[in-house]
């Protein structure tokens, strides 16, 4: 198949991969890029396991058409942590026991990076808002929207 | 060797019932970057595995029994080869008769789906004489039931990767839940020792009691690969194919009759249930037999009668999903209770508080209970904080009022099984490792899928040590490396693990304790006791720390290794007699749902939840916390959103557009209250709460829906059209999603 080259910026680093035109940024991040810590959990936008963060913006990346990312800024999980420390998010998650399987957890993350970014301490509706589009099936969602309205009330947001 | 990424399933065309008349596969061997291609012939030892009755095949040749079943297996080099390779195949069948309910399955022309009747368990409960008892009744109830199939829906597809070793076995990493179980399955199937394969598990993303067959059906198939090609082999199944594949929870019909006095006491209790068990055995004689113990709910009464059967179908096989059978009857028990309530002008929670079992009161299997029954307990704590009572009076006055969307309070309660039962062999171990440097090693063969084992059998271990948490490594389960612990399921884990950890944990402390005494000079280390990373004498207060008293036992050549076993007390079963002493304990719990229901769309949206559990002793608060948030969810998804359809043997919705789960929008707070009474045989007085926390959710808001409208719901879920017409409507027999070969 024919291949295209593409640019991308994640989390900092930047990388030139050639792509088949039917690849998506969720098959570049794990199977190239061998960041596995994006999930796939149904292929069709409806799960959230694997958000990414896309120019500022969370983005489902089984939906992203490789070609379509050229060019841009992309933040994954593994861009959380700052200087080998725990992002104030992924703390507040472990402290809330927020994570039960961690399959979501990835997703979650994202979702809220950049809901708190676009808001200061959001609201309690807003939170889940923010993550109604990443399904988890293992906590009933209570700890994560604690987790993450922790956090935004810290204004701890980057 | 380079792992193999891609493989391909050929599976039952969109023939759920057919015999196979031929498999050809010859055209997919010529062709290039096929590095495999397997049919059951290729199949070395048993070609079919199971846990109760060994009837699932890994690969079918002869009959296709769901469209589940795969018919062919290709390893490939590429994704479009592997999907090319089959195009190439050709299998020729003969279609049979779908069965694709039970009551068509149970029809004495219908062809058997196995060798023999379609009826393949029957478990019976038999107490006092039930005719008498409804000839003393004031008042009886008739009611039908029906719950839908759900699908675990663990948010990571099953996933293995299989590799050779250099010794002619097998190493198996992968998602598994009940490793051992998994491990024999493969070892016959390869035809290999037991000790020849090796299962390590991997972090399980979920499992709910899903990662049983649907992962060894997957371990038995890459394990094969890997023999055929001598290469590592990965296999991952999309989400289509884990839907398509997997088992999922029972649905049932019950018939529940029920007898009682004016003043609400129950006189007799008559139940038949019907499991769809889907096109294999797999546990569905135990699921049943759960739900034989439970069907009466925590109700005292001297006459009962229930049975309990599970019937081959052509649909997906179902088996072991979180509550394991009681989720059925908890609907079917609680929401008759209510209606009880309803015709004899009581309140929901005044007949069940003069109703339901306490302490020394004998179930419907006979058993007398000699621990202390925490229900009256549990309820009076639920309506307690969520004002039940009054707001229930105030919902059934405003109702006629309130329009369009009227408010609905609910109650349910459940007393549940702790462990297998007498369902099987009972047994786990723990391995507890103190390092030189006084950390610690702790090992088991219960996994941990999400719902915190670890930490709760760390946390023991810890607690007897008197170090701290932070000091403690837990290692994944590997079945080369710890004994055989049985299944990962029932609620099980903390008191079984937890009670063997505790055993090895107090090994090593015996032999430490000794050392310590000489390091500070206690005269008697009976006196020694352990805090905060510290042996100290109790008579002088001279303390040393647990790591030096590490370094010198292994100076002093002092094991610093303990294996702990915990076998589970007695329980007995008679299925003739339909009687015994079912579980060596139970767990207590009562929730609360409020609801707004809108009259106008159907549409019910549960706005708060209450939650009472009685666990023995909460050895991690946020722990329990976190399954009674998370199994409130899951109950939620059961009473209002998720069903799993066929038609005609054909899944209706096979990714998470169609099947809808709860979103963060969906869940209401849930409030909970954790009830301690620590139990005898619990390690640190410990019980469960994975499965109680999930189990009646679904009828309180069920219930909750009653209080509001006045109309009743007897078929799960209540989605719109169940809510604003009481009747499900057809369903539109589209697929979800066609592209599962993936
Ligand atoms: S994998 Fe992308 S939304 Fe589910
Ligand atoms: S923690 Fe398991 S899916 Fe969210």
């Amino acid at each position: 198949m024919k291949t295209i080259k593409i640019q991308l910026l994640v989390n900092n680093n930047e990388y030139e991969v050639s792509v088949s035109p039917n690849e998506t940024l969720l098959d570049i991040l794990r199977e190239r890029l061998g960041l596995t810590g994006t999930k796939r959990g149904c292929e069709i936008g409806e799960c959230g396991a694997c958000t990414v963060v896309m120019n500022g913006e969370a983005v489902n990346s089984c939906l992203i058409l490789a070609p379509q990312a050229d060019g841009s800024k992309i933040m994954t999980v593994e861009g959380l942590m700052r200087n080998g420390e725990y992002h104030p998010l992924q703390q507040s998650f472990l402290n809330h026991d927020a994570v039960h399987c961690g399959f979501c957890t990835p997703g979650m993350l994202m979702s809220a990076y950049v809901l708190l970014q676009q808001k200061q301490n959001p609201t309690e509706t807003g939170i889940k808002q923010a993550i109604a589009g990443n399904l988890c099936r293992c906590t009933g969602y209570q700890q994560i929207v604690e987790a993450i309205g922790d956090v935004g009330k810290k204004g701890e947001t980057d | 060797m380079p792992c193999i990424n891609y493989t391909a399933k050929c599976f039952a065309q969109n023939i759920p019932h057919a015999k196979i008349l031929s498999i050809d596969v010859s055209a997919v061997r010529r062709l290039p970057g096929v590095a495999a291609v397997l049919t059951a012939a290729d199949i070395p030892g048993s070609k079919t595995f199971g846990i109760v009755t060994k009837n699932q095949q890994v690969l079918v040749s002869d009959k296709a029994r769901y469209l589940g079943d795969g018919i062919v297996l290709i390893a490939a080099e590429t994704r479009e080869i592997a999907g090319r390779a089959l195009r190439h195949i050709s299998v020729s069948y003969r279609q049979l008769p779908v069965l694709s309910s039970p009551d068509e399955a149970m029809k004495p022309e219908a062809p058997s789906i196995h060798e023999g009747s379609n009826i393949f368990s029957h478990h019976k409960v038999r107490k006092g004489d039930v005719e008498s008892g409804f000839s003393q009744a004031d008042i009886l109830l008739e009611r039908r039931y029906q719950t839908q199939h759900i699908e675990h829906s663990y948010l990571e597809p099953e996933a293995v990767l299989a590799e050779p070793d250099e010794q002619g076995g097998v190493r198996i990493t992968g998602s598994v839940q009940n490793l051992f179980s998994t491990r024999r399955s493969v070892a016959e199937v390869l035809n290999l020792d037991l000790a020849q394969v090796q299962i390590k598990q991997a972090t399980l993303g979920g499992s709910f009691g899903g990662k049983d067959e649907a992962s060894t059906l997957l371990c038995c198939r890459a394990a094969l690969l890997t023999m055929a090609t001598g290469r590592p082999v990965k296999m991952v199944n999309s989400r289509e194919e884990s839907m398509l594949e997997s088992y999922k929870r029972h649905p049932y019909n019950m018939e529940y009759k029920l007898g009682a006095k004016r003043d609400g006491t129950p006189t007799a209790f008559e139940i038949r249930c019907i499991a769809d068990g889907g096109a294999y055995a797999s546990t569905s004689a135990f699921v049943t037999w759960r739900s034989v113990v439970q069907a009466t709910g925590p109700y005292r009464c001297k006459n009962v009668k229930t049975d309990t059967l599970a019937v081959y179908t052509n649909n997906n096989y179902t088996g072991a999903m979180r509550g394991f059978g009681s989720p059925q009857v908890c609907f079917a028990s609680e929401t008759l209770m209510d209606e009880l309530a309803e015709k004899l002008q009581m309140d929901p929670l005044t007949l069940r508080l003069k109703v339901v079992f306490r302490d020394g009161d004998v179930t419907a299997t006979g058993q007398k209970l000699r621990h202390k029954v925490s229900l009256i307990e549990v309820l009076n704590e639920v309506a307690g904080i969520s004002d039940f009572a009054r707001k229930w009076g105030q919902n059934r006055n405003e109702r006629r009022k309130a329009y369009p969307v009227k408010k609905g309070i609910g109650l349910a309660c459940s007393y549940r099984g702790v462990s297998l039962g007498a369902e099987g062999a009972d047994a786990a171990g723990v391995i507890v490792s103190v390092q030189t440097d006084g950390s610690l090693i702790v090992s088991s063969g219960l996994t941990d899928m999400g719902q915190g084992a670890q930490t709760a059998i760390a946390q023991i271990a810890a607690e007897v040590l008197g170090i701290s948490l932070a000091r403690v490594r837990f290692l994944n389960t590997n079945t080369s490396r710890v004994p055989d612990s049985g299944p990962t399921v029932a609620s099980r884990t903390t008191i079984m693990g937890g009670s063997a950890a505790k055993s090895a944990a107090e090994k090593v402390l015996t032999a430490m304790k000794p050392v310590a005494a000489h390091l500070i000079d206690a005269d008697n280390p009976e006196n020694i006791v352990v805090q905060k990373n510290h042996f100290i004498d109790a008579e002088t207060g001279r303390k040393v720390t647990f790591s030096r008293v590490a370094d010198a036992c292994f100076q002093r050549g002092v094991s610093l290794f303990g294996f702990g076993w915990f076998k589970s007390p007695k329980t007995t079963w008679d299925e003739e007699t339909g009687r015994g002493d079912a579980y060596f304990t139970f767990v207590y719990g009562a929730n609360v749902a409020e609801v707004e229901v809108d009259t106008e769309t159907g549409k019910v949206k549960v706005s708060k939840f209450y939650a009472a559990h009685e666990v023995g002793r909460a050895i991690n608060r946020a722990m329990v916390e976190g399954q009674i948030y998370g199994g409130v969810a899951m109950g939620l998804g059961y009473g209002l959103l998720e069903e799993f359809n066929f038609n005609q043997g054909s899944p209706t919705a096979l990714n998470f557009d169609e099947y809808l789960l709860a979103t963060a929008l969906d869940v209401p707070q849930v409030e909970c209250r954790i009830v301690e009474n620590p139990d005898p045989v619990g390690p640190f007085g410990a019980k469960s709460i994975g499965e109680p926390a999930n189990e009646i959710a679904a009828p309180a808001i069920i219930n909750a829906i009653a209080n509001a409208t006045g109309k009743r719901i007897y078929q799960l879920p209540a989605n719109l059209e169940q809510v604003l017409l009481g009747h499900k409507l057809a369903g539109s027999g589209a697929r979800g999603s066609e592209n599962f070969l993936g």
